[in-house]
């Protein structure tokens, strides 16, 4: 075992003298597996900001929520079939609502698009949520100025709306927004709250960030003036009672819409963990494919630094010959190639790994992120395997020369 | 006791179609403190013996026996271990490691025998002594002169004890001073019981030997003892 550490030490120490006798054909060899090493764990760390954002995302839907819709978010149905059938309307939603004993809350939503404008600042094409003052239970919403609507202006079908935080900020940029007016679509609406930032990218403009909040009776006096197609948001009280209250919804609901025992359902309850699965089926092949474009830049450093080692034994064949001569084994050499193989890979590698932390914080700009420890334990991993895989071959033709051709070689 | 018995070597290369005897059919037997020059023309099989006397090649056919153990079949890593602890090499052309010190090159083949480093130093500097270079230990080949380059290969022969010291025109590459100096340097080796083989094609230099073995055409052609062998130092 002794014996061993020697041999390694020494092949260590040779590596390191041969590294540094060719310092610019090493350096340049190194920047092929910086290049490599540098786009995996960018592309890692990438897909870890990818999931942290849709996890945050996701969360900010409510995690214990189902949507209860005509169309299904994921299934094999015909979309054209299920676009057939007949809308949730607002008085299966009231008597769902009086029904259900298990949820938290019950609200019903719409979704309409519109213009928003303040003074000068507008935001076109806001999705504004339609909804009851109950609505705000089935969300994790928290408030920087004021409050959701209440049950009275809800009921009331008042003129008041809750603003997502980007929406505010672009209205109304340095201003307090809260007890102004804004005008949807000309319509004037007071403000009674702004929503703290909920920060995910990932859902776009189903982001409460991105949206406006008002009570549904007013969409119906100025938006749309049929009481149809709402998605009943329920809110169960907890994960472990989510089974529950969805088997419970799903009686109701046939029962509600006048199901016979025999018909199928023409609803869907919708949940979360249908999107997280989705998810995971789109973004794991998204997730792949990058790993794989970017593991090319790394097998093309590989090839490099096997070329180099290719040139290397070849220049160093005497060399060979000698400490064959006086008893290295055929192990030892090839320990030594491949050490050297590794050493560049490795030093490649954390230089690689340090300017993707580097990058990483640029990309944190867009995308937050940051360089995750397993990252840079993957990332090291990989930059030793590809120096032992492409030192393999050079290092084993070091391994089998024959010795007397060896010292003979000029 | 013999320290090398060869029967009936016989190394037959294939060059293109044609195979060429470098060897054929040679024994000849060494005892221990020897001092053997091996001369002969080029082509003679000289180089050919040497290699597999020094275990770097193996025969086509025949015996080996190196201190009583056949190396005539022995895998490569067998023999790297035969060489590591019992041949000597030292070569025309030095072959040392360029960007390794004096001190480096010699304690090489003690890192290979896995001797440890305390040991190492000790063993090391001990054949540098001897060569007379102990103050030029961290020098590296390119700092030193042919003729201590030459030292330094003599003292990584000698470092691990091996049982015979194989030289290959050690003088060649030197002028005759120097070479005077290199051969009174074995000279002194002999004296100290190690046994020696010199392969040579010049007579001079042959004649510090006290037996010669003449090859022609890849036989033994005479082994003769040198009656009146030259002592370096004893003119002066």
């Amino acid at each position: 075992m002794r014996h061993h550490l020697f041999e390694w030490k020494e092949g260590f120490l040779i590596s390191l003298t041969a590294i540094r006798a060719n310092k610019a054909r090493s350096l340049l060899t190194m920047l092929g597996i910086v290049i490599g090493i540098c786009s995996v764990a960018l592309m890692a760390t990438a897909i870890n900001g990818i999931d942290k954002a849709f996890v945050e995302g996701i969360s900010s839907l409510g995690a214990d929520n189902l949507h209860i819709d005509k169309y299904a978010w994921f299934s094999n149905e015909d979309f054209f079939l299920m676009r057939n059938r007949k809308n949730v309307t607002m008085d299966q939603f009231e008597r769902f609502k009086k029904l259900a004993k298990l949820p938290l809350a019950v609200a019903p939503t719409i979704l309409t698009v519109h213009k928003v404008l303040f003074g000068d600042n507008y935001v076109e094409g806001t999705l504004m949520t339609g909804t009851t003052d109950e609505y705000v239970r089935t969300t994790n919403f928290n408030f920087g100025r004021g409050r959701f609507f209440s049950p009275v202006e809800s009921n009331g079908a008042r003129n008041v709306a809750v603003l997502g935080s980007e929406v505010a900020a672009h209205l109304f940029e340095k201003q307090d927004p809260l007890a102004k007016t804004v005008k949807i679509d000309g319509i004037r609406f007071r403000v009674v709250g702004v929503l703290e930032k909920q920060g995910s990218t990932l859902l776009g403009n189903f982001n409460p960030d991105n949206q406006v909040y008002i009570p549904i009776g007013t969409v119906f006096k100025y938006f749309r003036r049929n009481r149809d197609s709402v998605t009943i948001v329920v809110r169960a009280r907890s994960t472990e009672m989510i089974n529950a209250t969805k088997e419970e919804a799903l009686g109701l609901m046939r029962r509600v819409r006048g199901l016979m025992y025999d018909e199928k359902d023409d609803f869907a309850i919708n949940q979360q963990e249908g999107l997280t699965q989705n998810y995971n089926q789109v973004v794991g092949v998204i997730k792949l494919v990058g790993l794989f474009i970017t593991g090319l830049s790394l097998l093309v450093g590989a090839i490099g630094i096997m070329n180099i080692m290719f040139v290397s034994v070849k220049e160093r064949t005497r060399e060979i010959g000698i400490r064959k001569a006086i008893g290295a084994k055929k192990r030892t050499i090839m320990g030594q190639f491949l050490t050297e193989a590794a050493l560049i890979c490795l030093i490649g590698g954390l230089v690689g790994l340090l300017l993707a932390i580097g990058l990483s914080m640029i990309i944190n700009k867009f995308l937050p992120t940051s360089v995750q420890i397993n990252t840079v334990i993957l990332a090291i991993t990989i930059s030793l395997l590809t120096g032992i895989v492409s030192g393999l071959a050079p290092a084993w033709t070091a391994a089998k020369m024959n010795p007397v051709e060896a010292l003979r070689y000029e | 006791m013999n320290i090398i018995n060869l029967e009936n070597i016989t190394k037959i290369y294939q060059v293109g179609s044609e195979e060429v005897h470098a060897l054929d059919g040679v024994s000849l037997k060494i005892d221990r403190n020897e001092y053997v020059a091996i001369m002969g023309p080029s082509g003679s099989g000289k180089s050919t013996l040497m290699n597999i006397l020094g275990c770097l090649d193996t025969p086509t056919e025949g015996k080996y026996d190196l201190k009583g153990t056949d190396v005539s079949a022995m895998s490569d890593n067998a023999l790297a271990e035969i060489r590591n602890r019992e041949i000597g090499f030292v070569f025309q052309t030095f072959n040392l490691l360029p960007r390794a010190t004096s001190f480096h090159n010699v304690e090489l083949p003690l890192i290979y025998a896995g001797i440890g480093s305390t040991r190492r130093r000790e063993m090391a500097e001990v054949a540098l002594s001897s060569v007379g270079l102990k103050d030029r230990m961290l020098h590296k080949p390119n700092e030193l002169s042919g003729g201590q380059r030459q030292r330094v290969s003599v003292a990584r022969a000698l470092v691990i004890g091996p049982s015979i010291i194989l030289a290959d025109e050690p003088t060649g590459n030197l002028d005759s001073k120097t070479g005077e100096d290199i051969m009174a340097l074995f000279h002194e080796i002999y004296q100290q019981g190690n046994t020696i083989i010199l392969v040579t094609h010049e007579e001079y230099i042959a004649n510090h030997a006290k037996r010669v073995i003449r090859l022609l055409d890849g036989k033994v052609e005479s082994d003769t003892q040198v009656a009146n062998h030259t002592v370096p130092g004893r003119e002066k």
